[in-house]
């Protein structure tokens, strides 16, 4: 189906090449997942496959692709439309009109398909995606998942044999993102269609993929099972570092396996050991909001919410998309809309003393390089000069002063935003999807700084879809459902007893209440 | 074909978005027709008219909400033509309602402020504004009924290029809008220090601007991957011969078109006559002769070029009897009035200010003409968009 041969591509002014020497036979029908740290390639691997690299992006790129036996390396990706589907990370950034059915015609209407035939064709991509309902819908008020869906689908009507997607699910909540991977399943099994997908939170895609894809630092490719890849890329999901550490062989991929393998340990292992109690708040200490109600025009995105989060605390916020999370932050925070409710921190109004990270930490960086940042920062929270970069240094060691703060990876753009905004030293820090874009070892250093700044007594609150982020780091979660608190409670008892946000070691375990591989791997006493 | 009038009937009340230019159409009629009249009854019939049909007919595009803000404006153009009478004008005639101190004009001639307030000043204000007012509703309607996107896309072949960019344009430029918004809630997030001066303002502008452009950049390259990818553009490959074709007679056209419009409007070229030399209607401008050859060579240069363009449409928006009933009821509008005001009782559309307005059985048909879509069209499909928010009714 897709072969590429000695594939090397070089960007301009870099200096190594980002692939080196590639070689990959994909044969038809096989779901392959591409993994690798961030900044690896993966994504100059999958705009290869159609030629946006070099064509959207500059660079020198040597080697051939063939699809089907034909050579397409000189092929513009206009020419590949009916052979190649793309589809990005972020859905409405790629849509050229405004309703479903225009979009998924788009393509089609640009290959000159008959009326008629569009007519069917689009029909019978509605029902595939299973978006019937939506057909007239505006595009901008779609949820998520529904978006991601329909950029899928407005490829699919073109009939392409081979899809390409880029991170389709990492803005996605758990719920979407399983809509989305059921959906290339289907279209593995059914349409024999092959698929190329890159993806950071492997758990989610790995139980569908025939095989894994991994790209190394050094720019080379090596394919093969997910089970002896994985752990070479550096992304391991749970329930294969669990089938390892504990010697099971095979190693399991799925929840079913390993819960299969696990009866045992199941039945000799007793309940983990009780957290210790979630301190109760203290008045006039820490975090302290209520009757928070954010509305934009009509809708109601905040519904009144009560919360008190004592310093030390890591609270985490979860919650399908559009649930009012990230509004709840910014009213916390004070910049966004509060139409009634106080915040009040350490008993005082909290104007001033509250941090927030948002969604697109870029979004705060304006200056050429990052020591301009944190010099900014110093002199606005007047501290003396290089005390910001020093922050900085100790989140993360190996920035260089001198970069460019686009220049940075995403774990690195966070690291120094979150310096930026800790300079005045604010005692509650909020984090609206802080992992978003950041690969396994960027999520473990975060978990550390997190853990960090809860040590010193900042109160923490963040947002987030990453259930296994949220079991390793937070103490406490709160669930919101069209901006009310549904849940509210110590991570083990919200998050092991949830269908759909319990992490895969709790869904292996299950009804033993462990939520992460670590605790337990010290409870079955074997040697981590 | 179906069998009885019934069932046709029934076909055509299936709910769908008209055709674009059919809205435009209408609404240019009866803004045409608002335009002929100082007639404040008139006036306020054509309005009325026109608030109905776009209360019934819009559809919940984004678009459609842009109807109240024609609605404010026109209210402001009103009321902003009284004051600059009360201002400006005054002393007319009529009762005096305001007395008010008159300040002498700076030199002879110029311009005299303030004065007495009186009824003929406040009634002039009041049918200008409304005039102009009305005007601005019959357009914004057409904004608010036809999806500005659909528009653009159902211009001919040739002009598809530019469709496509317009397109873009809008959407782009919404977005652009966004990451304004987004970016400048981001700068509250950091502390703006309490400086002031050319360079803290500099540092404010460079800290939105930076990022939007950045942003800017980003989508617009994503949105040429995506459209790219997609096959945008395909088949745009042409032969040189059918180019230079394309070439000539467009440039001709352009020529033709100006020199047309020159002639008509600066009478440059004398008129012809033919036999019976005396009629009216034997009179031609030979300007117009040049216009329509211009029209003509326009029309074949944009076949010439849409021919090689192979692009079909999901859905093409088609001129049915529902459209066609549009446009002709807002033409038909216009002809009213403007047979009104060729005819003898041509006074009745730009009444006194003295007396108190009256209307002809003619000039209340015209507004009932184009009541008619209101009537006679399919109730517009919806998208959607405005589903959080169903509760909403009325003109919002």
């Amino acid at each position: 189906m897709l072969s590429i041969q000695h594939l090397t591509v070089r960007y301009p002014g870099a200096e190594r090449d980002t692939l080196s020497d590639v070689c990959l036979e994909l044969p038809e029908g096989e779901l392959a997942l591409v993994v690798g740290r961030t900044g690896s390639g993966k994504s100059t691997l999958l705009g290869s496959v159609n030629n946006l690299v070099p064509r959207f992006t500059a660079g020198r790129r040597v080697g051939r692709i063939l699809l089907d036996g034909a050579d397409v390396t000189l092929a513009s990706p206009r020419e590949l439309a009916d052979r190649v589907g793309r589809v990005g990370q972020d859905p409405l950034a790629g849509f050229v009109t405004d309703t479903v059915e225009e979009e998924l015609a788009y393509g089609m209407e640009q290959l000159g398909v008959a009326p008629e035939r569009m007519r069917v064709r689009v029909e019978e991509t509605l029902d595939l995606l299973g978006i019937a309902h939506l057909r007239s819908r505006a595009l901008t008020t779609l949820s998520g998942g529904e978006q991601q869906r329909v950029a899928i689908g407005s490829v699919l009507t073109l009939q392409p044999r081979l899809l390409v997607l880029d991170e389709p699910t990492s803005a996605l909540d758990p719920v979407a993102a399983e809509e989305v991977v059921a959906l290339l399943r289907r279209l593995v099994h059914d349409l024999g269609t092959t698929v190329l997908v890159a993806e950071h939170r492997v758990e989610r895609v790995v139980e569908a993929c025939d095989r894994v894809v991994a790209v190394l630092p050094d720019g080379r490719v090596r394919d093969g099972a997910p089970a002896d890849l994985l752990p070479e890329a550096g992304s391991v999901p749970p329930v294969l570092e669990l089938g390892r550490r504990l010697g099971w062989a095979p190693v399991p991929l799925h929840v079913r396996d390993a819960r299969r393998r696990a009866a045992g340990l199941r039945s000799r292992l007793g309940p983990p050991p009780a957290d210790p109690p979630l301190p109760a708040p203290v008045a006039d200490q820490g975090l302290d909001a209520r009757g928070v109600l954010v509305r934009h025009g009509r809708q109601v995105a905040v519904a009144g919410v009560d919360l008190a989060v004592p310093r030390g605390q890591v609270c985490a916020l979860v919650g399908r998309n559009g649930s009012g999370k990230s509004s709840l932050l910014w009213a916390l925070h004070g910049a966004g809309p509060r139409q009634a409710g106080t915040v009040r921190v350490d008993g005082r109004p909290g104007r001033g003393q509250v941090a927030l990270v948002p969604q697109t930490p870029a979004d705060l960086l304006y200056l050429e390089t990052v020591a301009e940042e944190c010099a900014d920062a110093d002199e606005q929270a007047g501290l003396p000069a290089g005390s910001t970069l020093a922050a900085l240094a100790e989140l993360v060691p190996d920035v260089d002063p001198g970069q460019h703060p686009r220049d940075l990876s995403e774990g690195q753009k966070l690291a120094l935003v979150l310096a930026l905004q800790l300079a005045g030293s604010p005692p509650v820090v909020l984090l609206d999807e802080p992992t978003r874009g950041l690969d396994a070892a960027a999520k473990a250093t975060l978990t550390r700084q997190v853990a960090e700044l809860a040590r010193r007594g900042h109160v923490v609150v963040l947002a987030s879809h990453d259930v296994e982020f949220v079991a390793r780091t937070c103490s406490r979660v709160v669930v919101l459902a069209d901006g009310e608190v549904v849940g509210d409670g110590p991570v083990r008892d919200v998050l092991a007893d949830s269908p759909l946000l319990a992490t895969q070691v709790a869904r292996v375990m299950s009804p033993l209440r462990y939520l992460t591989v670590a605790e337990l791997l010290t409870a079955a006493g074997s040697p981590s | 074909m179906p069998g009885t009038l019934r069932d046709r009937w029934s076909l055509a009340r299936v709910p769908r978005s008209l055709h674009p230019a059919a809205w435009w159409g209408w609404s240019l009629g009866t803004a045409a027709a608002a335009s002929q009249t100082t007639n404040p009854l008139l006036l306020v019939l054509l309005v009325a008219v026109v608030v109905a049909v776009v209360s019934l007919r819009r559809g919940d595009g984004p678009w459609a909400s842009s109807f109240r803000l024609y609605l404010l404006l026109a209210v402001f153009l009103v009321v902003v033509r009284v004051l600059y009478r009360v201002l400006l004008g005054g002393g007319e005639g009529g009762a005096v309602l305001l007395p008010l101190p008159e300040l002498p004009a700076l030199w002879p001639g110029g311009l005299r402020l303030l004065g007495d307030v009186t009824s003929d000043a406040v009634l002039q204000g009041l049918q200008d504004g409304l005039r102009l007012g009305a005007v601005v509703v019959c357009v914004g309607a057409a904004n608010a009924l036809a999806n500005p996107k659909r528009l653009l896309a159902a211009v001919p072949g040739a002009l598809y290029e530019v469709g496509a960019v317009l397109v873009v344009a809008v959407t782009v430029f919404a977005q652009l809008a966004d990451s304004v918004l987004r970016v400048r809630r981001a700068r509250l997030l950091r502390a703006t220090p309490a400086g002031r001066g050319v360079r803290h303002r500099h540092r404010v502008v460079r800290a939105v601007v930076v990022p939007v452009l950045t942003d800017a950049l980003d989508r617009s390259l994503q949105l040429a991957a995506s459209m790219d990818a997609r096959g945008y553009g395909r088949q745009a490959g042409t032969s040189r011969g059918r180019r230079l074709v394309t070439g000539t007679l467009l440039v001709t056209s352009v020529v033709l078109l100006g020199y047309g419009a020159f002639a008509v409007l600066s009478a440059a070229l004398p008129t012809w006559r033919w036999y019976p030399a005396e009629a009216a209607w034997a009179q031609l401008d030979p300007g117009l002769l040049v216009l329509l050859a211009g029209l003509a060579a326009a029309a074949l240069g944009f076949r010439s070029a849409g021919r090689a363009v192979v692009r079909t449409r999901h859905r093409p928006d088609r001129m049915r009897a529902a459209e066609w009933t549009t446009l002709l009821s807002g033409l038909a509008c216009f002809a009213v009035v403007q047979l009104v005001a060729r005819g003898p009782e041509a006074g009745v559309l730009l009444p006194g200010v003295r007396a108190w307005p009256s209307l002809t059985p003619a000039l209340v048909l015209a507004p009932v003409l184009a009541l008619l879509p209101a009537l006679l069209t399919p109730p517009p499909a919806l998208t959607g968009a405005q589903l959080p928010r169903a509760a909403a009714g009325g003109l919002s």
